[in-house]
């Protein structure tokens, strides 16, 4: 087909997307990336002071980058394994005939269409509550000690439910004819379950993976709701907006939380790379 | 949570004998079997989702009580409530006045809208004129649209607030711009993924009928993508309507969205009253109740085809 007529069709069709796109994120990026290897207050008083930002974050007295990557790493793992599990035996269970599904379905998807800020006061409250009745005589009244397993109960609560929809459509994607031969042949329920099920909704656990990396690993709203700025439990997101806001008196500060976003963006890069390639190799296998 | 996940994985093998196993086993007692399995996972499921719900619960619970009711530090927020502690709609009405929340409506309810529209519309025809017009300089440009939703957000977040305020775009019609070039990236590459889906001949079709560009997409190509344009506006509709830190670095500190409104309850502007937060909590989550009810259907299946494109 010949589509030179179109080509004049250009400043319509994409000018606007890609003015925009420039201005959110193509100046931005470029100027972030400069910026990281420089000293500045304002964008305008950049100063060149090379890989002084990256020794920094790794050396300076309080540096806590590091420490909030580990504690994110942790998170982000232990997280990926609950909530995948639990979804995927909401999702199982959701697939059986049972009254009352979509009634189910209905509930645990609920929470994804909460925000994050909004998310994590409505579980502050409840945890803090939690806490000072129950717990009261062993963290003393600051609500704040539940940190880590707190945000991991808040994570769980939300996208259980968004992984569990898509656990369903990839388990009622199976053929039923599939499902009738092994029970013909006298497969029992776990039998089918780990022989025929999982293997076969494989393509929905690796979006499921990816899907709550990119949201554990990211994670900011939420983190911030729940348990504010504190250096003990601060994720990668939240270290560096604390970098960049909260440290005025600091001079290197904005050169320092750029470099930080620099490292972060890259190890995002590296994950989702890495998880693309194998997606695709389990994909050449299928 | 792990116990949850516990007590689930019993279910499952609780669930074995309950189907025809190697040896002969009485088609009815298999059947009864398979009642009194389907029974437990459904006691299971509703204790479930009762928990899934308690949070909602207390919230609005708590945002009808007395201030002396609800106080921080107290553990409070479980006791039910009761006569005495009824407080009508005050904590409502004397929320909203203090942090703004009918303007944190109408502005998010503005910048969801526009953006949303503005996305669907002007990604779909990037999309569209990427895919079919091949040429060096327009798969750079896609490719940079895909590469966008790799970063993170706190890559560009310092420069992006300081450049929005530079060309002075800190304005609610600014954000517009900014979610527009933001989420461009995972929109053009799901518009594209479905445009390539699309046969070729009836665009071909209508272009030696005489249409132009313009008539063939918004004739031909735009109808067809109709289901992938729902599933684009949910996607995006959730990530703005909920977004707290663009509209926190961009905006200036009196123009608020509900998420920030929702901020401001809790010390940040030197408000503190947990039963303002409470009513303001809630008034955040009705609108999305309703449209999740409203449109439930796609949003499920948005989501489903979201993820399976994506």
């Amino acid at each position: 087909m010949n589509t030179k007529s179109y080509k004049k069709y250009f400043p319509i069709f994409v000018l606007p997307t890609l003015l925009s796109f420039s201005l959110a994120f193509i100046i931005p990026f470029i100027m972030g990336v400069y910026l990281s290897f420089c000293k500045f207050n304002t964008v305008k008083d950049a100063k060149w002071v090379g890989f002084t930002n990256y020794i920094k974050i790794f050396t300076a007295n309080d540096a806590t980058f590091v420490e909030s990557l580990l504690r994110t790493t942790k998170f982000t793992i232990i997280g990926v394994i609950l909530i995948n599990i639990g979804a995927f035996f909401l999702a199982y269970f959701l697939t059986k005939k049972i009254p009352g599904t979509n009634i189910f379905r209905t509930i645990f998807f609920m929470p994804n269409l909460i925000g994050g800020i909004v998310l994590g006061y409505i579980w502050k409250e409840i945890m803090d509550t939690f806490c000072q009745k129950y717990l009261g005589h062993v963290f003393g009244y600051s609500g704040a000690n539940y940190g880590f397993w707190g945000l991991m109960i808040v994570m769980g609560w939300q996208l259980m439910g968004y992984m569990m929809v898509i656990y369903i459509a990839g388990i009622q994607n199976i053929p039923e004819d599939v499902m009738e031969a092994a029970r013909i042949d006298g497969a029992d329920s776990v039998q089918i379950l780990t022989k025929i099920t999982i293997p076969l909704v494989m393509p929905s656990i690796t979006i499921c993976m990816f899907l709550t990396i990119s949201n554990l690993f990211k994670l900011y709203d939420q983190n911030y709701a729940l348990l504010g700025f504190s250096t003990k439990t601060n994720l990668v997101a939240m270290d560096i907006f604390d970098t960049f806001y909260n440290h005025q008196s600091n001079e290197f500060a904005e050169g320092m939380g750029q470099a930080k976003a620099i490292i972060f963006f890259l190890l995002v890069a590296v994950i989702t790379y890495v998880q693309l390639s194998l997606t695709r190799k389990k994909e050449v296998e299928n | 949570m792990s116990e949850e996940n516990k007590s689930m994985t019993q279910g499952v093998k609780t669930a074995g004998p309950s189907s025809t196993g190697q040896t002969y086993i009485d088609p009815r007692s298999a059947k009864v079997f398979r009642i009194i399995t389907n029974m437990i996972t459904f006691c299971i499921l509703t204790f479930l989702s009762l928990a899934w719900v308690t949070p909602i619960f207390l919230i609005v619970m708590n945002s009808f009580k007395k201030k002396l009711a609800i106080r921080e530090g107290k553990g409070m927020a479980f006791d039910m409530l009761t006569k005495d502690s009824y407080t009508g709609w005050s904590n409502y009405v004397e929320g909203a006045a203090k942090v703004g929340m009918r303007n944190a409506i109408v502005n998010s309810v503005i910048i969801t809208v526009l953006s949303v529209i503005c996305l669907v519309l002007l990604t779909s025809m990037a999309a569209w004129y990427l895919t079919r017009v091949k040429s060096v300089v327009n798969s750079i440009i896609y490719y940079m649209f895909v590469f966008s939703m790799v970063v993170p957000f706190q890559m560009v977040m310092y420069t992006m607030s300081s450049l929005a305020n530079m060309l002075k775009l800190n304005s609610i019609f600014g954000m517009v711009v900014l979610y527009v070039g933001f989420g461009a990236g995972m929109c053009v590459f799901m518009f594209s993924g479905f445009v390539k889906a699309i046969p070729y001949d009836v665009e071909e079709a209508a272009m030696i009928d005489g249409c132009n560009a313009l008539q063939t997409f918004f004739k031909v190509v735009l109808p067809m993508l109709k289901p992938t344009c729902i599933t684009v506006a949910i996607l995006e509709t959730m990530w703005i309507w909920n977004d707290y830190l663009l509209p926190k670095l961009v905006l200036p500190s009196e123009v608020k969205t509900i998420p920030i409104a929702i901020d401001a309850c809790t010390g940040s502007y030197g408000v503190k009253n947990l039963g303002w937060l409470m009513a303001m909590l809630v008034i955040a989550i009705i609108p999305i109740i309703v449209f999740y009810l409203a449109c439930q259907k796609y949003i499920i299946k948005g989501v489903a085809a979201g993820a399976v494109k994506g």
